[in-house]
């Protein structure tokens, strides 16, 4: 399996503060990679300077085959974002944000009119195309969130909690979409409170205090930390976090 | 009352840690004060006038070549005629004309008294005046040279003999009253504390409601009034700071010192202050987002304080439905009690109608705000 | 200790109903829970609680007071913690808890034993502001702030989301202790997983209530059996298992699937996996836990 994410002691300094501390890590293609930890322990941090948006102080790092220094254009182009916090135009309709992102990715008309059929049909929503999104229940804006974030066929696609505080059904939906994407090769790379969200995973890293402190499948670290679950696999790695500040 | 101290002191922990929004609040009015300044001191080279000359005698063109000599004028020759002046005049190209009339050489050295008129555009009545200063200067120059000049047999000058005197008769297009001179100290007073009070106090309140404190403050037993009061209580300080900034800033900057009595000035201006607080909490009420809030002050506080204060444009020559309406905007007041204080140094007796009026309107603003002010949401 | 009746609240002009006919109660002492994903209106329940909101029909009595006619009462006697609450980012942890001590009219030392366990484990970065704290502190410091006045009733709207899990366990072990002094609490949260640490829940959905009862007597209403189907490949077993014609509802549950099947038909969907090829496939019975009783129940 080629790998889409290396990375190489990668780090982050904010003056003293250090973010994210030479983390070595590897994600392949097609893989399942969710990015735990707790609370201010680097993740925000991390998934920044893969995604182009945050220079690493020191360590090295390719996304999707481009350097994370140098060629931050190209890997905006090569992955796709989705983030609870942000995720689509309230007053546009369903079919207009799928058209804008679309567009702003530079794909051509025919291409997104064909796009947009295929999309709706995957979400159901044929009914609901014209409808403004800030109509529809969250799950489903969720959904086609997470469908719009892949609409120009990214090699990745990073979802920052991309479940929270949608019912456990919708969920469960959202969670076949990002198997689905999988199976046709994207790569995704996901933080989640949900610890049962974790063991979904193919694998998991978990952070604390800046340094990946487990990266392994969920089966083999819960051998490994003689836990029940992945919560307290997280439990015992987490609990003695020195960083208490984002 | 501890509650409320400690309140008020939240409220300036909040302004002191902000220290952009601090700079631009204290920042402001220096800023404007220093702009007006310089747009007010700074001379005026070149201008275009034109001189009609309907004697065309030893006088008047050594008159002329002193004119002209002089770097603030720009003479074009070419107008020769009344009519040709209206229409120069109306497009703006020249700002001043003056004219000689015929036997004007000969009525000097006859009479001793030659009179010559001077029309000056003062549309902008800050060139207007400094441009008729300049040519009065040089006419008086001119006066002085012949009162020492042999002809005269005197030996002094003015103060001995009767000279020959020159008089220039001023004529002020469109805004015979030369008003703005001073006036953009009162109108930045206005504007200054017009935008703090509202746009600080709507943008404080709104702030708590986006964090989700205001629902705290809400829930407890706190008095919704003692909110209200520890959201004034600083922008009320601030404002009255701002206000001595400018004064000073007009007394040794601009030496524009206060006329009247500093008591009745700061007097009005604090009731001036309450009064666009209550504006700013009536804002408050109804925006949701700190943007909104922003937006509201400025869009419909600004406006109306710059418009229709009668700072930048003289309320007289409006439109009647707006001089109506300049009636219900508070800065109108506050302008005209500043204008005669500060500058014209009135006292209560000139300015108790105002400060009535200004009470009045502070007084319904702060009821109704208080009225409507939430105890819960929306 | 509260009281809700026939509660309905709607928004936009009746367009929008947030809450439909809320009733339930939750004795003195009582540690209660709303679970339920966004928009099931825990919210609005909070905030006509908490008197900020008006309701259109029904009547709420907090600690014997009426939430519409004695507010100013209800508001000196309760602690409110809402879910977008942030504290003040330019004030430090000091300066918030000092703050809303005076707001409600009392010092930090006066209940200082109430808070004493939670404000300790932030008391070493007290001159540090709020804005710089991880998400952890600041649920902490709010909860402190929540509680400066010792209310009788507290009020808690979704304290644990997008809280790490470690945060969220010390959080309900605060919860707990805060119980025995006595106080009634009233929290929300959407994670199903927290649901067992309260003394009676109600499930909620779209404005509505599922049911109410016990963590145990929810599960125990669960009318079905329900297994647990496990193999190596967890993601082609979810589709067998959905394929195969006796299964009548299945979801992942971490390393495992949950599966409820038509009469009958559970003993032969081993041989149909595998007939599948899915060789390493293990199934047996299981409690169902309250995340399956909310599937279950949002299906009916």
């Amino acid at each position: 399996m080629p790998t889409v994410i290396t990375t190489d002691k990668l780090t982050k300094r904010f003056g003293a503060f250090i973010a994210a501390n030479e983390l070595t890590f590897e994600v392949e293609k097609g893989e399942i990679f969710g990015f735990l930890g707790a609370n201010g322990a680097g993740k925000t941090t991390a998934m920044r300077m893969l995604c182009g948006l945050l220079s690493p102080s020191s360590g090295a790092a390719t996304v999707a085959g481009f350097d994370v220094y140098t060629q931050t254009e190209k890997i905006k182009q090569n992955i796709g974002y989705m983030s609870q916090k942000f995720s689509l135009y309230d007053d546009l309709t369903v079919s207009e944000n799928i058209r804008f992102y679309a567009g702003i990715y530079g794909m051509s008309i025919p291409a997104i009119k064909t796009k947009t059929t295929q999309l709706l049909e995957e979400l159901q929503l044929q009914k609901e195309a014209k409808t403004l999104v800030k109509e529809l229940p969250l799950g489903w804006k969720q959904k086609l969130a997470f469908s719009v974030s892949i609409v120009h066929d990214p090699s990745i696609v990073f979802l920052d909690e991309p479940t929270g505080g949608v019912d456990p059904v919708t969920r469960r939906q959202f969670w076949d979409l990002i198997y689905a994407a999988a199976d046709k090769g994207v790569t995704i790379f996901v933080t989640t409170h949900y610890m049962d969200e974790a063991e979904y995973c193919n694998r998991v890293s978990i952070m604390v205090d800046g340094v990946i402190s487990a990266l392994d499948s969920p089966a083999k670290l819960k051998e490994q930390y003689n836990a029940h679950n992945m919560e307290d696999v997280f439990y015992e790695l987490a609990r003695n976090a020195k960083r208490k500040a984002d | 009352m501890k509650q409320l101290i400690t309140f008020i002191r939240k409220e300036f922990l909040h302004v002191f840690r902000d220290r952009k929004t601090l700079l631009m609040l204290f920042g402001l009015p220096i800023a404007q004060i220093i702009l007006f300044g310089f747009a007010l001191s700074n001379e005026i080279k070149d201008s275009r006038i034109a001189i009609v000359d309907y004697s065309k005698d030893a006088t008047t063109t050594q008159l002329i070549s002193k004119i002209e000599a002089s770097n603030y004028f720009d003479i074009q020759r070419t107008l020769a005629t009344a009519n040709d002046l209206n229409n120069a005049f109306k497009k703006g190209n020249i700002k001043m004309a003056i004219i000689f009339p015929a036997n004007f050489g000969s009525d000097l050295t006859h009479t001793g008294n030659a009179t010559l008129q001077v029309i000056a555009d003062a549309s902008d009545p800050n060139q207007a005046t400094t441009i008729t200063n300049y040519f009065n200067q040089i006419v008086a120059d001119y006066n002085t040279s012949l009162a020492g000049s042999p002809s005269a047999a005197g030996t002094a000058g003015a103060a001995t003999a009767q000279p020959m005197q020159i008089i220039p008769e001023m004529q002020m297009l469109y805004n015979p009253e030369l008003r703005g001179a001073p006036n953009f100290v009162p109108g930045v007073m206005a504007l200054v504390l017009m935008l703090v009070c509202t746009m600080m106090t709507s943008v404080s309140i709104v702030k708590e409601k986006e964090l989700g404190t205001m629902e705290i403050l809400l829930v407890s037993p706190f008095k919704p009034i003692y909110i209200i009061i520890s959201k004034l209580a600083p922008n009320l300080i601030i404002s009255i700071v701002n206000l001595f900034i400018i004064l000073l800033l007009s007394y040794f900057f601009l030496d524009l010192p206060v006329k009247g009595s500093v008591l009745l000035l700061v007097t009005a201006s604090t009731l001036f202050i309450l009064t666009s607080l209550s504006i700013g909490l009536l804002l408050s009420i109804n925006a949701k987002t700190q943007q909104a809030a922003m937006m509201g002050s400025l869009m419909g506080m600004m406006l109306p304080t710059m418009l229709l204060t009668g700072f930048l444009f003289p309320i007289e020559n409006m439109p009647l439905p707006l001089q109506v309406f300049s009636n219900l905007v508070p800065s109108r007041w506050y302008f005209i009690i500043v204008k005669r204080v500060m500058l014209k140094g009135l006292g209560l007796t000139a300015v108790w109608k105002e400060i009535l009026i200004l009470s009045g309107m502070c007084l319904l603003l702060f009821a109704i705000s208080l009225r409507k002010f939430k105890i819960r949401l929306q | 200790m509260i009281t809700l009746d026939h509660i309905t609240k709607t928004y936009n002009k009746g367009q929008f109903t947030a809450v439909k006919d809320i009733s339930f109660e939750v004795q003195p002492g009582e540690l209660f829970g709303l679970i339920g994903p966004d928009g099931a209106g825990k919210t609005t329940l909070f905030r006509i609680l908490t008197t900020l909101l008006l309701p259109d029909q029904g009547r709420a009595v907090v600690n014997n007071f009426d939430v519409v006619k004695d507010y100013a009462k209800i508001r000196s006697c309760v602690g409110y913690m809402p879910g977008r609450f942030s504290l003040y980012q330019d004030l430090t942890i000091e300066e918030n808890l000092n703050f809303f001590a005076t707001v409600f009219g009392t010092t930090i030392e006066e209940n200082y034993d109430l808070v004493k366990d939670i404000y300790q484990q932030i008391e070493p970065f007290k001159d540090r502001r709020a804005g710089k704290l991880s998400g952890g502190m600041k649920q902490k410091l709010a909860l402190c702030c929540a509680l400066i006045h010792k209310p009788a009733v507290l009020f808690l709207d979704e304290p644990t989301t997008g809280v790490d899990v470690v945060s969220r366990k010390e959080f309900w072990d605060m919860l707990k202790r805060l119980k025995q002094e006595g106080i009634t609490i009233l929290v929300s949260t959407p994670y199903m997983d927290e649901a067992n640490r309260c003394d009676r829940i109600a499930l909620m959905q779209k404005g509505s209530i599922l049911s109410i009862d016990t963590p145990d007597g929810i599960v125990k209403a669960f009318p079905e059996e329900l297994y647990a189907v496990r193999s190596s490949q967890t993601h082609s077993l979810l589709r067998e298992v959905r394929a195969y014609d006796g299964t009548d509802s299945c979801f992942a549950f971490g390393d495992s699937l949950h599966v409820t099947f038509k009469t009958g038909k559970s003993q032969d969907l081993l041989p149909y996996l595998k007939s599948k090829g899915q060789t390493d496939a293990t199934i047996q019975p299981i409690e169902p836990g309250i995340e399956d009783c909310f599937i279950h129940l949002l299906k009916g």
